[in-house]
This record gives structure tokens, C-alpha cells and sequence, in this order.
């Protein structure tokens, strides 16, 4: 338990994927203007990165990856052996797949189902799919945990850091918002207005956030 | 012809002034070496994908377009990922995964919606390679300085004793690491807006 409590920490904080792994950066310079817009995006991230963890964790378990679950070589595997069906060549292309469809998927999902909820998160979720932090947590979750011998292991693993990864983007998004809210007010060089200081001040956040290292792996 | 080139290299600068991949710009300047590799690869991808996609772009129905785009640009993708990670296997480690990540890169996907897919071929090929330096330029550019400050070095080799982690004074080893790059970034823009605003500002004669 506690390795998994240590794992969430150090994605939420230490390892941020926004300050410190670079993941997401449109989004936080273009949706952190306002605090509202900055929460329904952060909502909308968590739900998209969780779930494309777990969807492209299973792709590439049972249909990518040269194991003895591969479900090509359980099929078809007779006197075969499992590097014949290597197909992680094609990691990139199906992930961005996968993605993208899943975005529609829940888009419209919600829109039938949780209508107050896609009201709430309904714009942002088409500017997910070239978010990048999508994309990213699928693939170093591949890099992290996807070959762990044990399957539930790996699976609640990558959950975790999806969620995670989704958590520590709106914590840090929210956070901005709030600094740029105040920036509005404050007298700023005219030629650092908007994006620039926005940027120095997520330095400045990049900063202090160093100071969790040491807390989590 | 010239003008699809020259424009991206500053006017239309995807990175400093449209803010376009912004992820992969701050995530790899840590080094000449990450920035030109980098450079190269998505310069290689914006060609490939606006030349295939200003052929075929009028043959995809028009609702489903973006992951035709899509698909045309993480081919290309996996080819790059491919070759360096078969030739150039320092790269590929200190790239990681910002090279499949070029897939998710604005710059490509908005070329080949804003432009690629409206024009033709030869006009194509010179906006992706125009952007593709672009990009490539202003990488190079906040690479230099980060390593310069960072680390001491540039291109890997250290420039002089004095200013290296055994000489007298040490590397900001700050600039090299997440907060250096936002700050770098904010004040090339800022830098840049203010030298916009200094020209507008002249009086014509």
C-alpha cells in the first residue's frame, strides 16, 4: 500500500507532468486564464488520462507486445513463438488512435448520459486529443510498468499514474489560474504581458516544486 | 515560393510567435545535440506529412480529416522513431519519448489543416520545410543559451575551465532543469514583443 501511496505522491508532486516533465504545456499557457475554465479542464484531463491509461495499457498488453498473453499468438500461435508477434512497431500509431476515438467516445458518452457533467467539461474535451499529457502518460506508462510480470500489479500501476498525472495537471493549472488572475491587475512591462509572464511565473512555480523532491521514489 | 519559406522562419515563427509545440521545444533544449536532432526529426515529419497531404488531403472525406491527418503524420513518425533509435541510439535515450511524442505536436497537425490541405504540392513542401526551420531555429537558439548558462558547454564540450563545474565559477545548473527553461522562453518572448513594439513605435521617414 504505502509503495502505492509513495507512487501517487511522487506523481502528483515531485514528478508534476507539467513543471517538470514538460507534458501539457498548451493547454496550461492557453486554459489558465480563469479559474473556472482552469478546474473543467483539470476535471476533463483527469477523466481522459485515467481512462486512456487503462484502454492503452490493455492494447498494448494483449494486442502489441510479444508475450504469452498476446491474444494474436493465443489465436494463432501454434508452434509459434511469441516474438513472432511483436507488433510495438505500431505502438505510436495505435496509441494516437486509440486516443483520439476514446475522446470522441466519452465526449458523446456524456453528452447521452451525464449531460450536467458535459456541460461542465464539454469544451475542453476536443482539445484533449493533441494534448499532449495524454499521449505522454500512455507511453511512459509503457516504459514504466508495462512489462511488470504481474498483470494487476501493472494495471493498478498505470491506473495510478493516470490518475495521478491528471490530478497533478490540475493542481497546477488551478494554480496558475489563480497567479494570473491577480497578473491582470498588477503592473506588468508591457512587452512581458500575456504568455511571457506567464511563463517566468510558471518558472517561479517550477521552482518551489523542486523542493518535493525527496518525497516521493 | 520564397515567401512559404521565409514566413515561418520568423514572421509566422510556430513556436515564439503562434506558441505552437510548445512541449517537446521546452522539454528538449537542454542540449545542442537533443535540439538538432529534434529539429531534424520534426523538420523531416512536416515535409513528409504536407507533401502526402496536399497529394491525397482532397480524397478524405471531410468529417473524419483530422485522423486521416493523423495517421499520414504518425506513420511518418514511426519511421523517424525507427531510424534514430537504430542509428542514433544516445539520441533516442536522451530524446525519449518526445520523439513518438512529435505525433502530438500542434505545428505538424496545424500545417496540415491551416495550409497543407488547401494548397499544392510544391507551396506544401516549402511551408513544412519554412516552419520545420522555424521551429528548428528557436530551438537551437534557447538550446544555446540553456547549455551555455547551464552547463558550461556548448555542443558538449566545455568552453573553458574557469566556468565548468571544477573551475571557479560554477554553472547555473538551475537553467538546465525545468525552471531555466520556462524562464528562458518568457524572456525571449518578452524580448521579442519588445522589439516588435520598438519598430512599430519608430516614426516613418
Amino acid at each position: 500500500m504505502q509503495e502505492y501511496i509513495l507512487l501517487f505522491i511522487s506523481i502528483v508532486l515531485v514528478n508534476n507532468f507539467i513543471l517538470a516533465k514538460f507534458l501539457g504545456l498548451c493547454p496550461f499557457i492557453g486554459v489558465s486564464k480563469q479559474r473556472k475554465a482552469a478546474i473543467g479542464m483539470g476535471g476533463a484531463v483527469i477523466f481522459v488520462m485515467t481512462m486512456a491509461s487503462v484502454v492503452s495499457w490493455v492494447v498494448y498488453r494483449y494486442l502489441l507486445a510479444p508475450t504469452d498473453s498476446n491474444l494474436f499468438y493465443m489465436m494463432m500461435g501454434q508452434g509459434k513463438v511469441p516474438a513472432d508477434f511483436d507488433f510495438t512497431f505500431l505502438t505510436t500509431v495505435v496509441f494516437i488512435l486509440v486516443i483520439a476515438t476514446l475522446v470522441q467516445l466519452v465526449e458523446m458518452f456524456l453528452m447521452k448520459v451525464v449531460p450536467p457533467l458535459y456541460d461542465a467539461l464539454g469544451i475542453y474535451l476536443p482539445l484533449i486529443t493533441t494534448n499532449c499529457a495524454v499521449m505522454g502518460v500512455a507511453l511512459l506508462n509503457i516504459k514504466d510498468f508495462g512489462m511488470l510480470q504481474n498483470a494487476g500489479v501493472s494495471l493498478v500501476k498505470t491506473a495510478l499514474q493516470g490518475f495521478g498525472g491528471g490530478v497533478g495537471f490540475m493542481l497546477v493549472i488551478f494554480l496558475m489560474s489563480g497567479i494570473r488572475e491577480r497578473l491582470d491587475q498588477i503592473e506588468v512591462p508591457d512587452a512581458l504581458k500575456g504568455a511571457p509572464i506567464a511563463f517566468i511565473c510558471a518558472g517561479l512555480m517550477a521552482l518551489a516544486f523542486m523542493g518535493f523532491a525527496g518525497l516521493g521514489q | 515560393m520564397l515567401r512559404e519559406l521565409t514566413k515561418g522562419l520568423f514572421r509566422e515563427n510556430p513556436v515564439l510567435v503562434l506558441m505552437l509545440g510548445l512541449c517537446p521545444f521546452l522539454a528538449v533544449s537542454v542540449s545542442l545535440q537533443n535540439a538538432v536532432g529534434m529539429g531534424f526529426a520534426a523538420t523531416f515529419v512536416l515535409i513528409c506529412s504536407n507533401t502526402i497531404i496536399s497529394i491525397f488531403g482532397r480524397f478524405f472525406p471531410s468529417k473524419i480529416r483530422i485522423p486521416c491527418f493523423i495517421v499520414v503524420i504518425a506513420t511518418f513518425v514511426s519511421i523517424v522513431e525507427m531510424v534514430i533509435s537504430a542509428w542514433l541510439p544516445e539520441l533516442n535515450k536522451s530524446l525519449g519519448i518526445f520523439i513518438p511524442l512529435i505525433v502530438v505536436n500542434c505545428i505538424i497537425l496545424g500545417r496540415a489543416e491551416a495550409f497543407a490541405s488547401r494548397n499544392k504540392v510544391i507551396p506544401s513542401i516549402f511551408d513544412g520545410l519554412g516552419m520545420g526551420l522555424g521551429f528548428s531555429i528557436a530551438l537551437i537558439m534557447i538550446s544555446f543559451i540553456r547549455e551555455v548558462l547551464g552547463s558550461g558547454q556548448i555542443w558538449g564540450i566545455t568552453i573553458t575551465s574557469y566556468f565548468s563545474n571544477e573551475g571557479l565559477i560554477k554553472p547555473a545548473a538551475v537553467m538546465v532543469m525545468a525552471p531555466g527553461a520556462f524562464v528562458v522562453i518568457g524572456l525571449i518572448m518578452g524580448f521579442q514583443n519588445w522589439r516588435k513594439a520598438r519598430k512599430l513605435a519608430q516614426p516613418i521617414s
